[in-house]
């Protein structure tokens, strides 16, 4: 019989007050029993919805089969059919927009906790398994994949697993790409990352990091010295956009990325790390993104009295999950809807000590379908901050198009393909992920990751 | 891991290390520059590459000890490694075409301007170079200088070598001496190099300095790096080190590079009484 429970179990958290002062992790992850529990209200429907919601195809009542089987290792065995990072979604995965928008039972009550039932699946593999992944036997052929982020990694698994010989290349020290230096410890810790890395360096994927692609190799080198059949191009959109208003190289502006590096891959939280950041008692974090989101609870951690999301749009349009507002606002970030900076302030020696902002009314639906924020005139107010954290999004670094002779890109910088396959404007060149699409999810990365090791397997099987 | 292949000590604070490196080895060009990590904890720090050797596939990297990773980084020895070395980052110095050129260097820097006097001297060019040290104990390079400079001036601040003052006294004499620039190149203090310019601003030379602020990944992923150019933001991983010096905001550049100065301080503190405790 069918659990009938029209909501979800509960996810244990840590409580709001707690964590709001520490880095380790906020949800706690369901017990054996919560999964089981959870797994039941799974009606195991015939048409599976809920697949196609999934970037990935995950066979999601399969696996939630197994779990309500109490078979939780086989649940991630069906996981890791599709998936090449499954403690990573099931954490980070907006699944209220993808696979559990469709299920049956989100028509009446709350849907099936998809997430959390994957992040259950994977964390028990992950604490129980000590068996390596089987090696698969050689096919002989060599593909470069530029960027050790979700995409990278997802097409470096999928091609490993088909039995090519993976090479990533990653510019930082460190593998993960925005799951390490981006996503904060509390939200996903880094440990999982470097296990989800650890399997595929054990399916044979090499990882080669310190290795800038445009710099210190180039594509083209990649193919014609190094020996490679084909390169994917998983780069992100790393570079951040300020909003250039005044004031924004005064001391104590960060970007997004910078502040999030800082505190995560850098681990400026802990205490005695090299690594210095601000310690601001006002922050002040403009947008709202998840990545906004991360900024401000990460403020917030680091011993801030009150911090701000500051978002010219209102509530309604935030970008963010609903899931991670919901955790700023019960950390206590203070948000500011409507409204939009245009100036900021230092003191004598160049420090921030304020920010000017102006309300916002919303007018007529501009081309992306969301309400034009208009300034209302005379609604200038004085935000008294000592930091100010500009998390407004970010486009595709330059460094690859500019050294790429032919690489087709689009006014926004981003690589041009031809859709699905992620094939580029070069043959033998395929790309995804933030670097074809702009910044945007995880998962998304991963799903172009993984049509293009599809269509990389298809090109290079072909051409023998 | 990138070994040690080769280290000597310059003078009492200034090193010069060889890192075997031969994917940067291959690619660098003067004016750009590395990042390194000292040991798995360490923070990101840029270093200009003073030289590089394709065929030996090594890169060269002369560092003053300024702070904690620097400290710690001079604690290795010749076949010892570094957890990570990166590059080469940022644009090459750009030398094309240049018939006749004054390479101004102030103490370290000289490490960074070396390698740019060296390419003008092997592509045909005219070269001056002025290097500027506080006194005489800390001169390096000097006979690398020498060898790639059609003239060459040595000031110490107090008088000790060569001549008693600073590198713009130098550069004013052989500009009013009539000697004609079509650029000054000029690398040093971010102080020295804004006097330079303010110099060379009044005498309509063109100037390009490196700038070296604050950066974590060198890639133009942080911004950490960002400085106001003609009174546009530039992020100097990418789009620079080199810059037109006569565009280059100073005081927000100054302000900036100091931004971290109190943390950094006690950073360094600890490093040098962690290893004085070694030592007992």
């Amino acid at each position: 019989m069918p659990n009938m429970s029209l909501v979800k179990n509960k996810m244990p958290e840590q409580e709001a007050n707690v964590r709001n002062k520490n880095f380790q992790e906020v949800a706690l992850g369901y017990t054996a029993e919560q999964a089981v529990d959870e797994a039941a209200r799974c009606l195991n429907c015939k048409n599976k919805p809920c697949i196609k919601g999934c970037p990935v195809n995950i066979e999601i009542p399969e696996f939630i089969t197994k779990i309500s089987e109490q078979d939780f290792e086989g649940a991630y065995q069906v996981i890791a059919r599709d998936s090449s990072l499954p403690a990573v979604c099931g954490r980070v995965c907006p699944q209220e927009s993808q696979c559990e928008q469709f299920c049956v039972r989100g028509i009446k009550g709350e849907p099936v906790g998809i997430g959390r039932l994957e992040r259950f699946a994977a964390d028990y593999h992950n604490d129980n398994c000590t068996e390596a992944p089987a090696k698969p036997a050689s096919n002989g052929h060599k593909v470069a994949v530029v960027g050790a982020g979700p995409a990278g990694l997802t097409c470096a698994g999928d091609l490993a697993r088909q039995g090519y010989d993976v090479t990533i290349y990653e510019a930082l020290h460190l593998a993960g790409g925005v799951l390490v230096y981006g996503i904060p410890e509390f939200r996903l810790p880094k440990a999982i990352v470097q296990t989800e890395v650890d399997t595929l360096k054990q399916m044979g994927v090499k990882v080669e990091t310190n290795m800038v692609i445009g710099r210190s190799i180039a594509v083209d080198e990649l193919m014609a010295e190094e020996g490679f059949d084909a390169v994917f191009i998983g780069s992100g959109a790393g570079l951040p956009s300020f909003m250039n208003i005044p004031g924004e190289n005064l001391k104590g502006v960060y970007s997004a990325n910078e502040f999030l590096t800082r505190v995560n891959l850098m681990k400026a939280y802990k205490e005695g790390s090299a690594t210095p950041i601000m310690q601001a008692k006002k922050v002040a974090v403009v947008g709202g993104g998840n990545v906004a989101m991360d900024a401000a609870r990460c403020a917030k951690r680091l011993g801030a009295e009150d911090v701000y999301i500051v978002y010219r749009r209102s509530e309604e349009e935030l970008p963010a999950r609903a899931e991670e507002v919901e955790h700023a606002k019960e950390e206590g970030i203070i948000f500011k809807l409507l409204t939009a900076p245009t100036e900021i302030y230092g003191n004598e020696n160049r420090f921030v000590n304020g920010m000017n902002c102006v309300q916002m009314e919303l007018g007529e639906p501009d081309t992306s379908g969301r309400r034009r924020p208009v300034v209302i005139e005379g609604s200038d107010f004085h935000l008294d901050v000592d930091c100010v954290v500009m998390a407004i999004g970010t486009s595709p670094n330059p460094l690859i198009r500019n050294t790429t002779e032919g690489l087709e890109t689009n006014r926004h910088g981003c690589i041009v393909t031809n859709g699905d396959d992620g094939l580029t404007s070069r043959e033998g060149v395929y790309a995804g992920g933030d670097v074809v699409t702009g910044a945007a999810t995880v998962i998304l990365a991963m799903g172009a990751g993984k049509s293009a090791a599809a269509a990389i397997d298809r090109y290079i099987k072909e051409k023998k | 891991m990138y070994k040690i292949l080769k280290r000597k000590d310059l003078n009492s604070t200034v090193t010069l290390m060889e890192i075997e490196a031969p994917y940067i080895a291959r690619k660098s060009e003067p004016g750009q520059f590395i990042i390194l990590r000292v040991d798995e904890d360490g923070e990101r720090i840029p270093l200009t590459i003073a030289d590089f050797d394709r065929e030996k596939g090594t890169v060269t990297i002369i560092y003053q000890i300024v702070g904690a990773t620097t400290e710690k980084l001079n604690q290795l020895k010749e076949g010892e490694c570094l957890q990570d070395f990166v590059g080469p980052l940022g644009t090459p110095s750009h030398t094309e075409g240049l018939k006749k050129v004054a390479v101004v260097g102030g103490g370290v820097g000289c490490a960074i301007a070396y390698p740019v006097a060296k390419k003008l001297h092997e592509q045909g060019c005219e070269v001056h170079t002025v290097v500027g040290f506080r006194t005489q104990d800390l001169v390096i390079l000097e006979d690398e200088f020498r060898a790639v400079s059609n003239k060459m001036v040595m000031m110490t601040d107090d008088g000790s070598y060569g001549t008693k003052g600073l590198v713009t006294n130098a550069l004013e004499e052989l500009i009013q001496s009539g000697e004609q620039y079509d650029e000054v190149i000029a690398i040093g203090p971010v102080i020295m190099m804004k006097f330079v310019c303010q110099l060379t601003k009044k005498y309509n030379v063109k100037t390009m300095i490196s700038m070296n602020p604050i950066m974590i990944d060198g890639t133009g992923m942080c911004g950490g790096c960002r400085l106001t150019v003609g009174g546009e933001t530039k992020f100097a991983c990418v789009d620079g080190p080199d810059f037109d010096g006569h565009q280059v905001d100073f005081a927000e550049a100054m302000s900036r590079s100091i931004m971290y100065q109190p943390f950094e301080r006690g950073q360094h503190e600890e490093v040098c009484n962690l290893l004085k405790k070694e030592v007992q």
